[in-house]
């Protein structure tokens, strides 16, 4: 009797016995196939990992060189980036200063739009226009970033200096007013898939309280649904950090260490654009400030993901 | 449905007059539509005050459809219609006038899973006075509240712990405790002890035998002994011919259960059918 084989064979059962002998005849074949199956999954998962420790690995190595000869101190607690005019200056704050804000921008419109459609269409809106207004929001999440860059600049700015005269043409406030709505379908698809997964008894137990529809909303399924949410607006945040065609091509190339939204600035990720597209020889200085500034970039969407992180568990409400 | 809107239209002031202070809740010629499919129809009955009214049938009869009718939880499923009138204290809930929320405080509503809110204990108990704008002390508000249902001594030293922690048992109380603390003048519960053991459901009844000095309660239950032990009226519900739900009778619960009027009754509760 093969191994693990527990009916008895004279049991009389006749069914389970054809049963059993199939079962005995498909566990050889399953177990290699198990460990297949095992293999392929975990050696796809190992593409993702193998490639972002190559990514750190190859940033160090090449931000090492920089760092050799710019104090990692000098670097970031500089004020003024001139890496390419004399006098060279490293100080990375002004292109930090550029992305905060551009980023501060669009999670100010992000954040309150992306949330308030989601709560309408978690909440308010009728079966037969969520259906249609999810898939146009889809579409809205997938059009090229160019696009929008070119939208900020050639339609959003004219129309901002028609408010503000003094208004010039490469500046933070549209990217960023354009970069939020670039990150809303992303933040309130996400938020509505989270308030959706609250179970309907929860609103239940507050519309027999007396509670409003808006009230609903409010202290039920915002709060029970705010670990999803939280994780949707840093998602949304780290991808307006990391966004580079839309800052590149409206938010200017000056890196200036200003909050002031009319003004033209240079984002981290517009940077390294200018200077890898330029004619700055590989292994120079010049050139591995690259890998210094992506590092830092780096270093802030990981910090922005593991906040999002300990949010989210600090935050999870099971129900 | 012509006839059922011409009788309460000639209902409506009787009922206005008559309804006696014995009974706080009436249905008249109730029906309950979910889009083309009458779930219960020409419902007739009156709830008496400080009373336990238990809801008896086999599953589908529409006993959960009927008890959200009398705190207008049916509005918010899609497609859902009520025709006739609910009257409650001399006033027809369904009238435009009437406003759902206003209905809703005034009778709640414990569910067949407990549905604590994922908030802390305390939280739980106050969300209804909070938003019905209570202006007193939040704190003796929601003891009381504790206190009435009988979770008071076991939860007073974690008030801010998740509610979630709780046992099943203790989370339906606490769901009671919810439902008690804006001071309903009628409870209504649906199979509130479908998802709890033994101990936890005799628990839950001990508590509405003492919770009827002050409330009226009417209550859904697939249980027979159950019915028979907390509640001094039964109704029955049957599906009728047309699949919809129709009250068979309902009476004082010893006659139900010892000499029914009808033997579909008789066949329900001796088991012959469920
Ligand atoms: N939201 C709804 N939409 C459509 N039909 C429903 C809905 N709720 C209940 N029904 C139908 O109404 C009838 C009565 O249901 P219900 O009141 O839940 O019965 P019970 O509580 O007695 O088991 C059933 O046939 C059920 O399928
Ligand atoms: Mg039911």
């Amino acid at each position: 009797m093969a191994s693990g084989d527990i009916l008895h064979p004279s049991s009389g059962f006749e069914t389970a016995e054809i049963l059993a002998t199939e079962r005995r005849k498909r566990r050889r074949r399953t177990k290699i196939q198990g460990k297949l199956v095992k293999w392929f999954f975990i050696s796809c998962a190992l593409v993702s990992v193998l490639t972002t420790i190559g990514i750190v690995v190859s940033l160090i190595v090449q931000a090492w060189d920089f760092f050799i000869e710019v104090s990692v101190w000098e670097f970031i607690t500089g004020t003024r980036w001139t890496p390419l005019l004399k006098p060279q200056s490293f100080g990375v704050l002004p292109l930090v200063v550029g992305t905060l804000l551009v980023s501060s921008l669009a999670a100010a419109v992000a954040l309150p739009v992306g949330l308030a459609t989601a709560v309408y269409m978690a909440e308010y809106a009728p079966e037969k226009l969520r259906r249609i207004i999810k898939p146009v929001l889809e579409v809205l999440a997938g059009i090229p970033t160019v696009v929008y860059g070119y939208f900020a600049l050639t339609f959003v700015t004219p129309l901002l200096q028609g408010v503000i005269p003094n208004l010039i043409v490469f500046n933070a406030l549209s990217a960023g007013l354009v970069m939020g709505i670039m990150i809303i379908p992303m933040i309130s698809s996400l938020s509505e898939d989270a308030m959706i997964a609250v179970p309907r008894s929860l609103r239940e137990a507050a519309y027999a309280l007396g509670a409003t529809k808006f009230e609903v909303a409010r202290k039920v399924v915002v709060p029970a649904a705010l670990s999803g949410i939280v994780a949707a607006f840093i998602l949304g945040i780290s991808r307006a950090i990391g966004e580079t065609m839309l800052v590149t091509i409206a938010a200017g190339s000056t890196p200036r260490m200003t909050f002031n939204p009319i003004e033209g600035i240079q984002a981290m990720t517009a940077f390294i654009v200018q200077l890898s597209l330029g004619e700055t020889p590989h292994g120079s200085l010049e050139y591995n400030t690259i890998f210094a500034v992506g590092i830092l970039l780096f270093a802030m969407t990981l910090l922005m993901n593991l906040l999002g992180f300990w949010v989210v568990r600090r935050w999870r409400m099971k129900y | 449905m012509v006839q059922s809107q011409q009788e309460s239209e000639t209902l409506e002031p009787v009922a206005g007059q008559s309804q006696s202070d014995e009974n706080v809740l009436a249905a008249r010629n109730l029906s309950v539509w979910y889009g083309n499919f009458r779930a219960v129809r020409d419902i007739n009955l009156d709830v008496k005050r400080n009373s336990v009214l238990a809801l008896i049938g086999p599953s589908g009869c529409g006993k959960s459809t009927l008890l959200r009718c009398f705190n207008r939880m049916n509005d918010l499923v899609l497609n859902s219609r009520v025709e006739g009138q609910i009257i409650y204290n001399g006033t027809d809930l369904y009238a435009p006038s009437t406003d759902s929320t206003e209905v809703r405080a005034r009778v709640g509503m414990v569910f067949q899973k407990p549905n604590p809110f994922p908030k802390t204990i305390f939280e739980n108990v106050a969300f209804g006075l909070r938003v019905n704008g209570f202006k007193g002390n939040l704190q003796e508000a929601v003891e009381r509240s504790l206190r009435q249902s009988a979770l008071w001594e076991e939860v007073k030293d974690r008030l801010n712990s998740s509610a979630l922690e709780l046992s099943g048992g203790q989370q339906q109380r606490l769901c009671i405790a919810r439902a008690l603390a804006v001071e309903p003048e009628v409870i209504l519960m649906d199979e509130p002890c479908s998802a709890l053991d033994p101990v936890a459901t005799l628990a839950i009844e001990d508590l509405i035998r003492q919770l009827v000095a002050k409330y009226t309660i009417i209550i859904v239950t697939h249980n027979m002994q159950q019915a028979a032990r907390v509640s001094h009226e039964t109704a029955f519900l049957m599906v009728g011919e047309d699949r919809a739900g129709y009250l068979v009778e309902m009476d004082a619960t010893d006659k139900i259960f010892t000499n029914p009027s009808h033997e579909q009754t008789e066949a329900y509760i001796t088991g012959r059918f469920s």
